[in-house]
C-alpha cells in the first residue's frame, strides 16, 4: 500500500506527519511512501532527504491524495481536504471528533476509514503512540521558553559583582505530561518551581523533579483522578480552596504556566482577572489550555496580550513552534501505530477492532461512525492496594523469633552437658579447640569483603586439604591396602592444594585499582 | 627426623598462618599477602608431618604422588576460565570429600586402632570415623553433581522425586542405624560392612540433595559444600586426634556456613527451604503473577543504547549470570573505559547472589580488568539509584525485580533487590522475554523508563561499543 503525506495547509502549521528517518522505517514495513513537495520544509526536512530515504516526491497535494491508500496528516483535515477522502482510503491524523461533529460526519459519509491519533486510548501499551503526550511534552518545554522570552529577568539566581540576581519563581498548574515537562525545563534553567494538581498521586512525580508540590488545605481528601489518567471536574468547596491558594501564589510567583485540561469539556477557569491584578508588574502567564478556552480569564487564544502589566501568552501552536522535534516525535508515534497495524510487515494495513488501541482510534469505517469507543478502563496511575499489605507480612514473620533462639540455646547447652558427662578428657580437649576455632572462623569470615567471596572459597578449599596430614600419617603403614589408599589420597589432596592456592593467586592478581 | 614437640609447634604456626590468610581477605590490598600466608602455612604443616616420626617409609611413592597431584592442580588452575570458577571450586570440594572418606577407611582398617583405644574412647573414635566418612561421602557426591550441573553436563533444573523428604529421612535413619551397628561390630573387630553400606547411603544422599536444587540456588549449594568439606576435615581431625585438622576444618566449615547464610539472606529464603530444593513448586502465586497482562515492553537498538550511555552522567551496570554465559565481561570493560574517558561516571552494582557462586561477578569483572573501586555491593549503592541516569542490566532478572518489594504474594517477596527502576532509565539486555529462575514475571520490563535490548549480550554490547 502507498502512504501519502500532504503538506499541512493550516495557517502557521510547521509540522509534517513523517520525517525521512521514519519514512525509511515505513518502507521497511512494506509500504511505499509519497510526499508532497515542500511538506517538510518548515520543519527543516528538505525534499532531498526524503528522496534519499526512498520516498517519492510529488509536486501537487492533489496527486498525493489521488495516488495514496493511506494519508498521514498532523492537523485535522480542513478547507476541503475532508472531502478528498475516498472510500478505499484511510486517514490518520489528529481529528478531535468530540469537538468537530461536522467533520466526523463528512468523514463518515466518505466511506473511508479515519483514525484519530488523539483518540488512542491512554493505556500503557499505547504509550508509544500517544501523540497527545509527546506534543504536550513539547508544549510544556516551549511554554517555558516563551515565558523566558517575555520575562525581563534571569531564571537562575546569581551573586555577581554588580549585585544579586534573584531566581525566578515559576508556578506550574497541572502536573500532567506538559506540566512535568515545563517543571523540568524551568528547573534546569535554574528557577524555583512549584506545582499544583488536583490528583494527589502526581505529588511524588513532582517531587522527584525537585519541585515543590503545593497541597490544598482541604478537609476531605478529594481525589481528582478521572478515567484514563486525566483530572475530573471538582466540587465547589474544592474550587474555592483552590482559588484562595492561587490568589496567594499569584502575589509571590513571577511566572504561571497553566496546563489544566478536562477531556471533552472547556478548560477550567483557574486564574481570574483578580489573580492577574495581584501579580507583580512584568510577570508572565503561559496558558497551554488556550485552545479550549483558557485556564486564565484574560487569555486571548493565539495571541500575546499584556493586561495589568502581566504578559499573557495564549499561543495554541506551541508544538508547531518546535517543528523539527515535534514532527519527529509525531512521526514516530504514527510509525508505532502503523507497525502494530501491519502485523505481517507486508505493507497491508489491518484495521482490527479486537485491538483496543485500534478500536479507540478509529472514528469511522465503511460509512459508519464508530465514535465514541467503549470507555478505557486502565488508569495510568498505579493500582493502589498493591502497596499496602507488605508491612503486615513482615510483622507476622518477626513474632516467633523471640522463643526460637532461647529454645535452641537450651537444647544446645543440654547436649553439651550430656557430651561432657560421658566423653573422655582427651576428646573434650579437642572439642574445646574445635568450638574456639568455630568462633575464630566466625569473626574472621564476617570481615571478608563480598567482592572476595570467590577467592575465599578457593583458598578455604586449598587449606581444607590439610586433610592430607591424615593420609601422610598412614603412608608408612605396613598394610599395602592402607598405604596405597594413603598415597592416592595424598595425590588427590595435592591437586587440591596446588590448584586451590594457584587459582586464588590468579584471581587476586586480577583485582586491581 | 624431628620430635613431636617441634611438630606441634609447627602445627600451631600453620594454624595462625591459616587464620591470617583468611583475615587477609578483608580487603583487596592484603589479600595477596594472605594467600602467601596460606601457602607458607600449608608448606610448614606438610614438611613437619613428613619429617616427623610418624612417616618412616615410602617417601619415593609419596613424592611422586605429591608431584603428580600438584602438577595436575597447577594445570587446572592455569587453564580454568574465570566463568568456570564455580565448576572448579565444586570439583575441588569433591576431592576433599573423597580424601575424607579414604582417610576414614584407611584409619578404620589400621590394625593398630584396637590397641590404642578401648571402652568409651573406642566408641567415640568409631563415631568420629563414622561421621568423618559420612560427611566426606556427602560432600563428594554432592560436589560431583554440583560440578555436573554447573558445567552443564547435568540439567540445571531441579529433579524432584516423589516423596523426596521421606526419602531423605529414610536415608538419615538408615545412616543412624548402621552407625549403631558399626559401633557394636567394631568392638569385636568387624564393622566394615555397615561402614560401606553407610557410605553408599551417604553418596546417594549427596546426589539426591543436589539434584533437587536448581540453577540460581547454586551459590548456596556451592558455599554449603564448601562448609561440608571443612566439617569433613574437622571430623577427620577428631578421628586422628589432630588439632590442626580440627581448627582448619572449623575455619573452613564456618566460612562456608557464613557464605551460605549470606546467600540465603540475599534471596530472603530459609537455608532449609533452599536445601529442601524445588523452588516455586508449592507457590501458586508464581503462575498468577505471570499470567497478568503487564503491558508492553519498549525495545531499543544498540545504536540508541550507545547514544543514551554517551549522553548520561551516571551509569550503573548490573551484571548477572547472563553476562558470564555470554562471556561479555571484556566488552563491558571496553564500554566502561570508553565511557569513563568521556567523563561518564560508570559504576557496577553487584547483587550477592548474582552468578553461580558467591563473588562470581566480582571475579569476572576483575578478570576483565575493571578496577575494583568502581564495583560496589548492593547495600553500598542501592540508595544512589535516583541519581543514576542509565542503568544497564546485563543478563539479570530476579535481582532487579520490583515485585519483590511491592507484591507480598510473589515467590521472591522480601528479597533485597537492586532498585534500578528508581533511576532515570534502565536498559535491560536479555535474550528473550522468558522469566528468570524464580519463574516470576518482572514488572521492571514493562515500566515506562525501561528499554529492552534483545539479543546475545556479547553481540549486542559489541555493537554498542562500536557505536560509541
Amino acid at each position: 500500500m502507498k502512504i501519502g503525506v500532504p503538506r499541512e495547509i493550516h495557517a502557521g502549521e510547521q509540522r509534517v506527519a513523517t520525517t525521512p528517518d521514519v519514512a525509511s522505517q515505513l518502507i521497511k514495513l512494506g509500504y511505499s511512501v509519497a510526499i508532497e513537495a515542500g511538506a517538510g520544509a518548515a520543519a527543516k526536512f528538505p525534499d532531498s532527504e526524503y528522496e534519499a530515504a526512498g520516498c517519492e516526491v510529488l509536486p501537487k497535494a492533489k496527486d498525493v491524495w489521488k495516488q495514496s491508500d493511506i494519508i498521514l496528516k498532523v492537523r485535522a483535515p480542513e478547507q476541503g481536504e475532508e472531502k478528498k477522502l475516498r472510500s478505499d482510503q484511510a486517514l490518520v491524523s489528529l481529528i478531535m471528533p468530540g469537538q468537530n461533529p461536522e467533520l466526523l460526519d463528512t468523514l463518515t459519509k466518505s466511506g473511508g476509514t479515519a483514525l484519530a491519533m488523539d483518540m488512542v486510548p491512554r493505556i500503557s501499551r499505547a504509550q508509544k503512540m500517544d501523540v497527545l503526550s509527546s506534543m504536550a511534552n513539547i508544549a510544556g518545554y516551549r511554554a517555558v521558553v516563551e515565558a523566558s522570552q517575555h520575562f525581563g529577568r534571569f531564571f537562575t539566581g546569581q551573586i555577581t559583582a554588580a549585585g544579586r540576581i534573584p531566581p525566578a519563581t515559576v508556578l506550574v498548574i497541572g502536573a500532567g505530561v506538559a506540566g512535568l515537562s515545563a517543571i523540568g525545563a524551568a528547573k534546569s534553567m535554574g528557577a524555583i518551581v512549584r506545582s499544583f494538581d488536583t490528583r494527589p498521586e502526581v505529588k511524588e512525580q513532582v517531587e522527584s523533579m525537585d519541585a515543590e508540590f503545593l497541597m490544598l488545605d482541604f478537609k476531605d481528601d478529594e481525589d481528582g483522578s478521572g478515567e484514563g489518567g486525566y483530572a475530573k471536574v471538582m466540587s465547589d468547596e474544592f474550587i474555592a480552596a483552590e482559588m484562595a491558594l492561587f490568589a496567594e501564589q499569584a502575589k509571590e510567583v513571577d511566572i504561571i504556566i497553566t496546563t489544566a485540561l478536562i477531556p471533552g469539556k472547556p478548560a477550567p477557569r483557574l486564574i481570574t482577572a483578580e489573580h492577574v491584578e495581584l501579580m507583580k508588574e512584568g510577570s508572565v502567564i503561559v496558558d497551554l489550555a488556550a485552545e479550549t478556552g483558557g485556564n486564565c480569564e484574560l487569555t486571548v487564544p493565539g495571541e500575546v496580550v499584556v493586561k495589568h502589566g502581566v504578559t499573557i501568552i495564549g499561543y495554541t501552536d506551541l508544538p508547531s513552534r518546535l517543528a523539527t522535534q515535534a514532527s519527529q516525535l509525531y512521526a514516530t508515534n504514527l510509525r508505532h501505530l502503523l507497525s502494530d497495524m501491519t502485523p505481517e510487515k507486508d505493507g497491508q494495513l489491518v484495521v482490527d477492532f479486537e485491538d483496543e488501541v485500534v478500536r479507540g482510534a478509529t472514528i469511522c469505517r465503511d460509512g459508519e461512525t464508530t465514535y465514541p469507543p467503549p470507555a478505557p478502563k486502565i488508569s495510568a496511575a498505579p493500582p493502589k492496594p498493591a502497596e499496602e499489605p507488605a508491612p503486615a507480612a513482615v510483622k507476622e514473620e518477626k513474632k516467633p523469633s523471640v522463643a526460637g533462639p532461647i529454645i535452641g540455646m537450651v537444647v544446645g547447652g543440654l547436649a553439651l552437658l550430656g557430651l561432657g558427662a560421658v566423653a573422655p578428657p582427651s576428646f573434650m580437649a579437642h572439642f574445646t579447640v574445635f568450638v574456639l576455632a568455630c568462633f575464630v572462623g566466625y569473626m574472621v569470615i564476617w570481615n571478608v569483603t563480598a567482592a572476595l567471596h570467590t577467592p575465599l572459597m578457593s583458598v578455604t578449599n586449598a587449606i581444607s586439604s590439610i586433610i592430607i596430614i591424615g593420609a601422610l600419617l598412614q603412608i608408612s603403614s605396613e598394610e599395602n591396602v592402607i598405604m596405597w589408599i594413603a598415597i592416592v589420597t595424598a595425590g588427590i589432596t595435592a591437586v587440591n592444594i596446588a590448584g586451590g592456592f594457584a587459582v586464588t593467586r590468579r584471581m587476586l592478581d586480577m583485582f586491581r585499582k | 627426623m624431628i620430635n613431636q614437640g617441634i611438630v606441634n609447634v609447627s602445627y600451631i604456626i600453620a594454624t595462625i598462618l591459616f587464620i591470617l590468610a583468611l583475615g587477609g581477605l578483608s580487603n583487596q590490598e592484603t589479600a595477596r599477602r594472605g594467600n602467601w600466608y596460606g601457602i607458607i602455612g600449608m608448606a610448614i604443616a606438610l614438611l613437619a608431618t613428613i619429617f616427623s616420626e610418624n612417616v618412616t617409609a615410602n617417601y619415593d611413592k609419596l613424592i611422586i604422588a605429591l608431584l603428580v597431584g600438584g602438577t595436575i592442580g597447577l594445570i587446572l588452575a592455569r587453564r580454568v576460565q574465570m566463568t568456570q570458577m564455580p565448576e572448579l571450586v565444586a570439583i575441588l570440594h569433591s576431592l576433599v570429600g573423597l580424601a575424607a572418606v579414604a582417610v576414614g577407611f584407611a584409619n578404620f582398617m589400621d590394625p593398630g586402632r584396637l590397641l590404642h583405644y578401648t571402652g568409651v574412647e573406642l566408641t567415640i573414635h568409631d563415631i568420629e570415623t563414622y561421621i568423618g566418612v559420612l560427611i566426606g561421602a556427602v560432600t563428594f557426591s554432592g560436589s560431583v553433581i554440583a560440578f555436573g550441573k554447573l558445567s552443564g553436563r547435568i540439567s540445571g533444573n531441579p529433579l524432584i522425586l516423589p516423596a523426596r523428604h521421606w526419602l531423605n529421612l529414610l536415608l538419615l535413619l538408615g545412616s543412624i542405624y548402621y552407625g549403631y551397628e558399626f559401633v557394636q561390630q567394631s568392638v569385636e573387630g568387624g564393622g566394615l560392612n555397615p561402614l560401606i553400606i553407610m557410605t553408599v547411603l551417604a553418596l546417594l544422599f549427596g546426589i539426591h540433595m543436589v539434584m533437587a536444587i536448581g540453577g540460581a540456588d547454586m551459590p548456596v549449594v556451592v558455599s554449603m559444600l564448601n562448609s561440608y568439606s571443612g566439617w569433613a576435615a574437622s571430623a577427620t581431625g577428631f578421628m586422628l586426634g589432630n588439632d590442626l585438622l580440627i581448627v582448619t576444618g572449623a575455619l573452613v566449615g564456618s566460612s562456608g556456613a557464613i557464605l551460605s547464610y549470606i546467600m540465603c539472606r540475599a534471596m530472603n529464603r530459609k537455608f532449609l527451604a533452599v536445601i529442601a530444593g524445588g523452588f516455586g513448586t508449592e507457590s501458586g502465586a508464581a503462575a498468577k503473577g505471570g499470567g497478568e497482562d503487564q503491558g508492553e515492553v519498549v525495545p531499543v537498538e544498540a545504536l540508541e543504547t550507545a547514544g543514551m550511555l554517551a549522553g548520561a552522567k551516571e551509569v550503573m551496570i548490573i551484571p548477572g549470570y547472563g553476562m558470564a554465559v555470554a562471556q561479555a565481561q571484556h566488552t563491558v570493560f571496553e564500554i566502561t573505559r570508553t565511557l569513563r574517558e568521556k567523563g561518564v561516571n560508570v559504576r557496577f552494582g553487584i547483587h550477592p547472589v548474582a552468578g553461580r557462586m558467591p563473588g562470581h561477578m566480582n571475579v569476572l569483572l576483575a578478570e576483565a580488568k575493571v578496577p575494583y573501586d568502581i564495583v560496589y555491593e548492593m547495600d553500598e549503592i542501592n540508595e544512589d539509584f535516583p541519581d543514576v541516569d542509565v542503568s544497564v542490566v546485563i543478563g539479570a532478572n530476579d535481582i532487579v525485580n520490583p515485585s519483590a518489594q511491592t507484591d507480598p504474594d510473589s515467590p521472591i517477596a522480601g528479597m533485597p533487590v537492586l532498585e534500578c527502576w528508581k533511576g532515570t532509565t534502565s536498559i535491560v539486555l536479555k535474550r528473550s522475554m522468558a522469566t528468570g529462575y524464580a519463574g516470576v514475571q518482572n514488572p521492571l520490563f514493562f515500566l515506562d523508563n525501561t528499554r529492552m535490548l534483545f539479543g546475545d549480550a556479547k553481540a549486542t554490547l559489541d555493537e554498542v561499543l562500536k557505536a560509541l
